[in-house]
């Protein structure tokens, strides 16, 4: 298949090894995968602030670069949430539909998609404690959350178990929100760091070395508040896991 | 002796609640030192500032607090274990989210038809010999409800809880006409005690610890103000106020659940004193909100079992009790109340907010509200549900409101008649900026951001400069007042490459 690659503004600018990992990962599977280079950004940081008609150059953009893939494949699940359910501020042409329909958040696509049921290069023997990041939890829906009386699942969870050596803690709160929020983080950044201080914290009472999640802004997150309260945990991201980070 | 007031403030001394007066003097050097020896309570963090029609600024009421940590911690785990044993009867119930998907069916088919069913109920009431009255705001239901106490020559009015009431400042307004209102539900009286707004809408003294009440009670109803026991005070607080119930000229109570087929209403407590309230005194008033209104009493069935585990994980209140018709010798009055409700109704996006049934599963689950307390808020309705209910009170008042979430989803998941919350949430923030009701520096950075994002040369040129900065300016310039990012975070550090250039270098031909 050929995937338009899309790498979020703050993973190209701060985390690039997760956008290499991730492109990495789609290779192993044997697919094309390119990376439209005027790439930007989907928009959300002014949509989540109540700008939408700000996001509409954005947007178009985003589909000029996107348009004609079989997939477009980003490992951030806001972003793709923004894409698939927010998207609005221009036209919604058949192919700006087009678009929309076929972004997917790395997770979803490796488990519903690629199907992976390997990853043979992939060891990752230490403790890792999951975040489902909010965007991926209950929009994407990669897992069941807490509050919904509904069989047990998680994509994530299904895709790490595969992984050699790997094994999961369960913090008291796992899915309560850990409060990037977007720009949430520097509006109400008392309360958005305190929440980030107790989900750090949780996962470090339930014994994890790594917290592990699909949503990079909320490690950038937890981690900036781990770091300021002097909480031992490491963070890294799902696609470099199953691509065979060794930590 | 000086007077404190005439010193300049620097040689006051500060307030200190714990420093030991007599009549009214501060005693100080050798005579203080006498102070017991025991740690200071925490003092109580008080809400939201208000002045007048200005924005609430809910970040700053946030912040002071979490900088109360013994508060914010109770707060947030006693809510959270309201939340654990929500849980807990929800995966009890095998049919629960059908019973949701039910919930919000018959409610929305309600509120589509709600002309019919009012007319319904108030034809229904008359019959059963209850007087029905209609107020079209909060002043016209203060004015009526005056009028009835009027006729009847009564002077004190004992009252159950009711969210309505707050929203039309009735304590307020009874006081500015000489008339006593004496709340019976113990964490209202609390804060009717304290003379302050309830936190949440079930449990409205909940961000206050035990040693906070015993403080408001030593004060008001003259407890020992060293003994913070919960039955000490819970029993004093009793004792000071099955008088006042017992000797009231009316009694008045809220609505749950108002029963168009039958002309009655339902009230859920746990303490029995809306029964108190309703039924000791000869005058029974009921303040009703308009979209209160079930079709049948067989709807309240599903509504009874969705409330109180929503609300307090328990299977159901400990009362809930009816009330058709007025007693022998009593009179009984309806209230219906619109304030708002109509023209909400004719909200696109928002209406369905009014299928809400009060029970504050969305507060208790919310993880800001958690952390910020509900006088944060600044307004009658805090927390998520607040956030979409408040700014059609008032769109510049409560603009900063909407922006108090994180969009994480979790009150929609817990609502029990499936309001989408989050996405009024996000909706709001829409509709405020189409109404120019935010700041205008968030304005300019976002249109900034927006004109930055689609031009990708200047983009790249951003992300260089960001990295070059964060990668060699020293610490102090880093991390100052401006950053708000880094007043409780470390910033990210900028890696040897973005993903770009490491593209450009690794994958040229992939483009």
């Amino acid at each position: 298949m050929r995937i338009g690659l899309f790498i979020p503004c703050y993973i190209d600018a701060f985390f690039p090894e997760v956008g290499v990992a991730t492109l990495e990962l789609l290779e192993r599977f044997g697919h094309e995968v390119v990376y439209p280079r005027d790439q930007t950004c989907c928009g959300q940081p002014m949509a989540n602030s109540g700008f939408n008609a700000d996001c509409a150059a954005t947007e178009s953009l985003f589909v000029r670069n996107f348009s004609g893939f079989d997939y477009v494949v980003a490992p951030s699940g806001s972003c793709v949430h923004h894409v698939r359910d927010n998207f609005d501020a221009i036209e919604q042409t058949p192919e700006v539909k087009e678009v929309r329909a076929r972004t997917y958040e790395i997770v979803e696509f490796l488990h519903d998609i690629e199907k992976a049921d390997a990853f043979p290069w992939a060891k990752f023997p230490h403790r890792v404690g999951l975040h489902n990041s909010c965007g991926t939890l209950r929009q994407l829906k990669h897992a069941a959350p807490s509050e919904l009386r509904e069989p047990f699942f998680s994509k994530p969870m299904d895709l790490l178990s595969k992984v050699e050596g790997i094994e999961f803690v369960k913090p008291a709160r796992p899915d309560e929100c850990c409060g990037f929020g977007g720009t949430f983080s520097v509006f109400e950044e008392a309360v958005s760091a305190k929440m980030g201080y107790d989900k750090v914290s949780d996962h470090a009472h339930a014994g994890a070395e790594y917290i592990v999640s699909a949503d990079t802004s909320c490690l950038m997150h937890q981690q900036g508040c781990a770091e300021r309260i002097g909480v031992p945990i490491k963070f890294i991201h799902i696609a470099q896991v199953l691509n065979g980070a060794s930590a | 002796m000086s007077d404190p007031d005439m010193l300049h403030p620097e040689l006051r001394a500060p307030d200190d609640s714990d420093s030991i007066t007599r009549q009214g003097r501060r005693l100080d050097h050798a005579e203080a030192t006498s102070k017991p020896l025991r740690s200071r309570p925490e003092p109580q963090p008080r809400g939201a500032k208000i002045h007048g029609n200005r924005p609430i600024d809910q970040a700053e009421a946030a912040a002071r607090f979490l900088a109360a940590p013994e508060h914010e911690k109770m707060h947030d785990e006693r809510l959270w274990d309201l939340r654990q044993k929500r849980d807990r009867e929800m995966h009890g119930i095998p049919e629960w989210e059908e019973l949701r998907s039910l919930a919000s069916a018959i409610k929305e088919h309600t509120l589509t038809h709600l002309d019919e069913y009012l007319d319904q109920f108030e034809a229904n009431a008359r019959r059963n010999g209850v007087h029905v009255h209609w107020a079209r705001d909060a002043a016209e239901h203060n004015r009526i409800v005056h009028g009835i106490l009027k006729d009847h020559g009564a002077k004190t009015l004992v009252k159950s809880k009711s969210m309505l009431t707050e929203e039309c400042g009735f304590r307020p307004y009874m006081a500015s006409v000489g008339i006593e209102v004496i709340e019976t539900d113990l964490g209202e009286r609390i804060q009717q005690l304290d003379n302050e707004d309830p936190s949440h809408i079930v449990v409205p003294a909940v961000h206050k610890l035990r040693t906070d009440v015993a403080e408001v009670f030593s004060k008001t109803i003259g407890t020992d103000p060293d003994n913070s026991d919960v039955h000490y005070l819970a029993e004093a607080q009793r004792e000071s106020n099955r008088p006042l119930i017992l000797a009231a000229d009316a009694g008045m109570t809220g609505c749950n659940f108002a029963v168009a087929e039958t002309g009655g209403v339902v009230v859920c407590t746990n303490e029995g004193n809306a029964d108190l309230s309703a039924n000791v005194p000869k005058l029974h008033i009921a303040s009703i909100g308009i979209e209160k209104i079930i079709p049948r009493l067989e709807h309240l069935a599903v509504f009874v079992r969705l409330l109180s585990r929503s609300a307090l994980g328990s299977p159901i209140t400990q009362y809930t009790s009816h009330f058709r018709g007025p007693r022998q010798g009593s009179e009984m009055h309806f209230v219906l109340v619109d304030n708002g409700r109509s023209e909400r109704l004719g909200l696109d996006e928002f209406w369905t907010s009014l299928k809400c049934i009060r029970c504050g599963a969305c507060m208790n689950t919310c993880p800001v509200y958690r952390r910020s307390g509900g006088l944060s808020y600044g307004a009658t309705y805090s927390g998520p549900i607040g956030l979409i209910i408040d700014p059609t009170f008032n769109a510049r008042k409560y603009s900063n409101l909407p922006f108090a979430s994180t969009l994480n989803g979790s009150c929609s998941n817990v609502c029990p008649v499936k309001i989408n919350i989050h996405e009024q949430i996000y909706a709001w923030r829409r509709e405020l900026v189409k109404q120019h009701e935010v700041p205008f520096v968030k304005k300019a950075a976002m249109k900034a951001a927006g004109e930055l994002l689609s031009r990708p040369a200047a983009y790249r040129a951003a992300i260089a400069a960001t990295n070059l900065a964060l990668g060699h300016l020293p610490r102090f310039v880093l991390y100052n007042g401006l950053n708000a990012w880094g007043k409780g975070r470390e910033n990210p550090r900028p890696p040897r490459q973005s993903f770009h250039s490491w593209h450009l270098a690794n994958r040229g031909d992939k483009a």
